[in-house]
């Protein structure tokens, strides 16, 4: 695997819309080709280099390319958007859109990431080794396909709104959430470490929500059903089970109506 | 204004009964002309190309508060399609429900000149005036719709019919509208009740009335009026299997009466979308083509036209004043919805949709639009639309066309399905080996909307004294060619006139055009009762008054006004 470093020199003023640093583009290019990449501050077009250090050649393909991007990039969107293979090392933090609609390989980010990170994910692996902003692994505004497969990991706590309209695939949080976790989903489980506050699975078809710590507000359309045992990916314990919404409609299944999920840990 | 000669090109054009030959066409201000009546023109060589008049479209939703609903509550229809301003080219955005920007440009490069937006709101016109003026190129119009309105509900039960005219005829002066248009006759009344008219018998709520005497009834008042294009007509019951006999029933209607007009059509009414409402069977596990019912029946009467509704396979946005079937549409979906209430005149729903090749309905919906075309036996009376964007966007009739012309491109669709067995079970389509000619398709898509329209002695063909509406393509039909070369010169249009001026030169948006509106101006004998029951009406129900109500001079920058006597 070839490695492309790309270092900030210069911050953009507003925000650069940066879709381009992704192993997909990157992938076949020397050094110079990439610092020649198109990026956008509004609707003015720049260089790649005008804002990046770049060293190193690309791999023939995206599943040969590595891309370590280093500094401040709270002014850098569409990390690795679209990616469907390789891998993105982030060191420092990242503005939205890291990792959205992205279909495989691994994106690392060694900091923050603001919102939508993972819009429509389809397939591969984020980890946030630190906080992740709103819309986690969402919806982009007005779709309904949320993330439909891979696995998002955050080690730090997550905002507002994650998993809406989730489908598929795997989101695990290591702190706590804000407001809205997996409205409107369908299907995907989400996996909260810490607390969580409140409207937990609003208009929830079908999925898993799992709670580790507190829920401060239990949303009315959920109705607790029994206690079960948990034991899975190292997640051990007692919970009490809860199924909703009850306001949506949900499909059958040899006769049994099938619900969203939310265990909430009683008991390590 | 300039002068232009194309030359040499193949010429399809059934006004003056050119299937293809070489001829040349000569532009002077702004219309058609001898080619022996331009002195210095500027000479485009269209040798080896396709020449034809501009492209008639007699049913899209283009403008308006619905259409807007749709842009607005779909923002993932604009995601990463912008395209950004570049000369004189506007910035473009959307995809299903493109920017009012988009629409003129994708329709001029398809080689499209005239565009009718297909249901507006009467209280509503003002806003779907303000997006035509904004949309480059066009010509337009735009048709009201009457079939829900409680004035027509009123008077119709009666039988009323001198009213409903001196109705119909003040609601086309105030809302600067083309034609009478009529979404499920008392269905979509009924859904303010939460109900629906599913046949054409069924009493509409508080009226009593049926859809029946509503259609009948406007089918009458619009030959009373004379007016330029018939009763425009979408039925109840679309989109249910089984819907067929209600279709049919609907058409009947039709049956004894004779078109009153000086525009030359010959129908008294058109039916829009038929696709949508050809269904057979009972359930959708069971639905069938019942296209072969539907088109003996329109061979045979010749005072229908019909158009396609054709199924492009797309991720689409419905959006119709069938308010009803748009919330039948979203419980079995389960996508968003947004529905609308006009006071006492109509009501709409939008919903989007992803017609999939993995889907046998979507597939056997497919099926029955091509059918409807390939069944027929008058092509000048039957139209190609995809109902845009209910059925797919304006911008697939390139890919329609290529599934007419060619059983090749229709068998590679039929290989993409994931039913297909079950498919050509259900249907005909597998059966027609018919492939259209591009006579035909000019016929479909120019001479045949025109003459339907009332608008024959202006658009559709290339008669000298037509309007300069002219495109250029860059497909020559006597040389061998793929199925997809099809879509994609039609496309593509190398160039093309519209009114004399040259908008797309060597495929690029050279001009932004002399858009301009077409609205129907009918005289009608004084009606004092009519006009006490608008006054009285505003202001008991309305929440604007009838000075907030009329459309008016900076809504139409460049009107064009059709006028119809119809005083004794």
């Amino acid at each position: 695997m070839d490695t492309v470093k790309l270092t900030i020199k210069n911050q953009p003023d507003l925000y650069l819309e940066a879709d381009t640093i992704c192993p997909d583009t990157f992938a076949g290019k020397k050094a110079e080709e990439i610092a020649g990449l198109h990026v956008y501050i509004g609707r003015e077009q720049h260089r790649l280099g005008d804002f990046f250090e770049v060293s190193g050649n690309a791999g023939a393909t995206p599943e040969e390319t590595k891309i370590v991007v280093n500094g401040d990039l709270s002014r850098v969107k569409y990390i690795g958007m679209k990616m469907t293979g390789g891998e993105v090392v982030v060191n420092g933090n990242a503005d939205m859109y890291v990792g959205a609609w992205m279909q495989g390989g691994k994106i690392t980010v060694n900091g923050n990431v603001d919102a939508f990170a993972g819009t429509g994910m389809k397939g591969g692996e984020i980890v946030i080794n630190g906080n992740a902003g709103n819309y986690l692994g969402a919806a982009y505004r007005g779709d309904w396909r949320g993330m439909q497969g891979g696995k998002i990991t955050v080690t730090g706590n997550a905002g507002s709104d994650i998993g809406t309209f989730m489908n598929g695939g795997e989101i695990v949080i290591g702190g706590d959430v804000d407001v809205h976790v997996a409205t409107h989903a369908e299907g995907g489980k989400i996996i909260i470490k810490g607390n969580a506050k409140s409207r937990l699975g609003g208009q929830m078809v079908e999925g898993e929500i799992y709670v580790l710590g507190d829920i401060d507000v239990m949303m009315p359309g959920f109705a607790y059903r029994e206690d079960v045992d948990v034991d899975m990916d190292g997640i051990k314990g007692r919970f009490a089970l809860y199924e909703g919404d009850l306001g949506e409609r949900h499909r059958k299944r040899k006769g049994q109506t099938i619900y969203a999920k939310l265990y909430q840990r009683i008991e390590a | 204004m300039a002068e232009y000669l194309i030359k040499n090109g193949f010429v399809f054009d059934p006004v003056l009964g050119i299937k293809g030959d070489k001829a040349d066409v000569a532009i002077k201000d702004g219309k058609i002309v001898e080619t022996t009546a331009v002195k210095s023109p500027q000479v485009i060589d269209a040798s080896g190309k396709t020449v034809m008049a501009g492209g008639v479209d007699i049913h899209a939703h283009v403008a308006g508060p619905k259409v807007n609903v749709g842009r607005n509550f779909r923002p993932e229809d604009k995601l990463f399609g912008y395209k950004p301003k570049n000369g004189i080219e506007r910035m473009q955005g959307g995809f299903s429900v493109p920017t009012t920007i988009r629409t003129g440009y994708n329709y001029a490069r398809m080689g499209y000149t005239t565009v009718m937006e297909a249901a507006m709101p009467p209280l509503y016109a003002r806003h779907t005036h303000e997006e035509m003026r904004d949309t480059p190129i066009l010509d337009q119009g735009a048709y009201p719709v009457f079939g829900n309105n409680w004035f027509v509900l009123e008077y119709l039960k009666n039988h009323e019919i001198e009213n409903t005219a001196a109705y119909i005829a003040w609601l086309l002066r105030a809302t600067k509208g083309y034609a009478v248009k009529v979404v499920n006759p008392g269905g979509t009344e009924a859904w303010a009740w939460g109900l629906n008219c599913e046949n054409v018998h069924d009493p509409v709520p508080y009226f009593d009335i049926t859809p029946a005497q509503i259609i009948k009834g406007l089918i009458e008042a619009n030959e009373y009026l004379g007016l330029p294009h018939s009763m425009h007509m979408h039925a109840n019951n679309l989109g249910n299997p089984g819907n067929y006999t209600t279709t049919l029933d609907s058409f009947k209607l039709s049956e004894g009466i004779k078109p009153n007009s000086k525009f030359g059509r010959d129908q008294v009414m058109h039916h829009t979308h038929v696709q949508f409402h050809s269904y057979g069977g009972d359930s959708w596990a069971n639905v069938e083509s019942k296209a072969k019912e539907i088109m003996d029946y329109v061979n045979s009467h010749d005072n229908i036209t019909i158009d396609m509704g054709q199924v492009t396979l797309d991720e689409t946005t419905t959006m119709t004043a069938d308010g009803p079937f748009e919330h039948h549409l979203t419980e079995l979906n389960h996508l968003k919805w947004a529905n609308a209430d006009v006071e006492l005149e109509t009501g709409s729903g939008v919903v989007p949709y992803v017609y999939s090749p993995s889907i046998k309905v979507c597939a056997i919906q497919w099926c029955i639009g091509l059918e409807l075309a390939l069944l027929a036996k008058d092509p000048m009376r039957i139209f190609i639309t995809t109902d845009h964007p209910n059925a797919g966007p304006f911008i697939r009739y390139p890919r329609v066309m290529k599934w007419l012309m060619s059983t090749e491109a229709r068998e590679q669709q039929f290989d993409a399905f994931k039913h297909k067995d079950k498919v050509i079970e259900a249907t005909n389509l597998a059966g027609l080996d018919r492939e259209l000619d591009l006579y035909e398709i000019a016929q479909m898509t120019r001479a045949g909307p025109a003459k339907s329209l009332g608008l024959a002695h202006m658009y559709g063909g290339l008669a000298p004294g037509l309007e300069a509406d002219v495109a250029v393509y860059d497909f020559n039909p006597n040389e061998p060619y793929a199925p997809d070369d099809i879509e994609k010169a039609f496309l593509n249009a190398e160039h093309l006139f519209k009114t004399g001026v040259q908008v797309i030169r060597d495929h690029n948006i050279a001009s932004n055009g002399n858009k301009r509106t077409l609205w129907v101006n009918a005289k009608v004998n004084e009606n004092p009762q009519v006009m006490r029951d608008v006054k009285e009406k505003f202001l008991r129900y309305y929440t604007v008054t009838l000075n907030n109500y009329e459309v008016t001079g900076h809504y139409l920058p460049n009107p064009y006004v059709i006028e119809v006597d119809a005083t004794e």
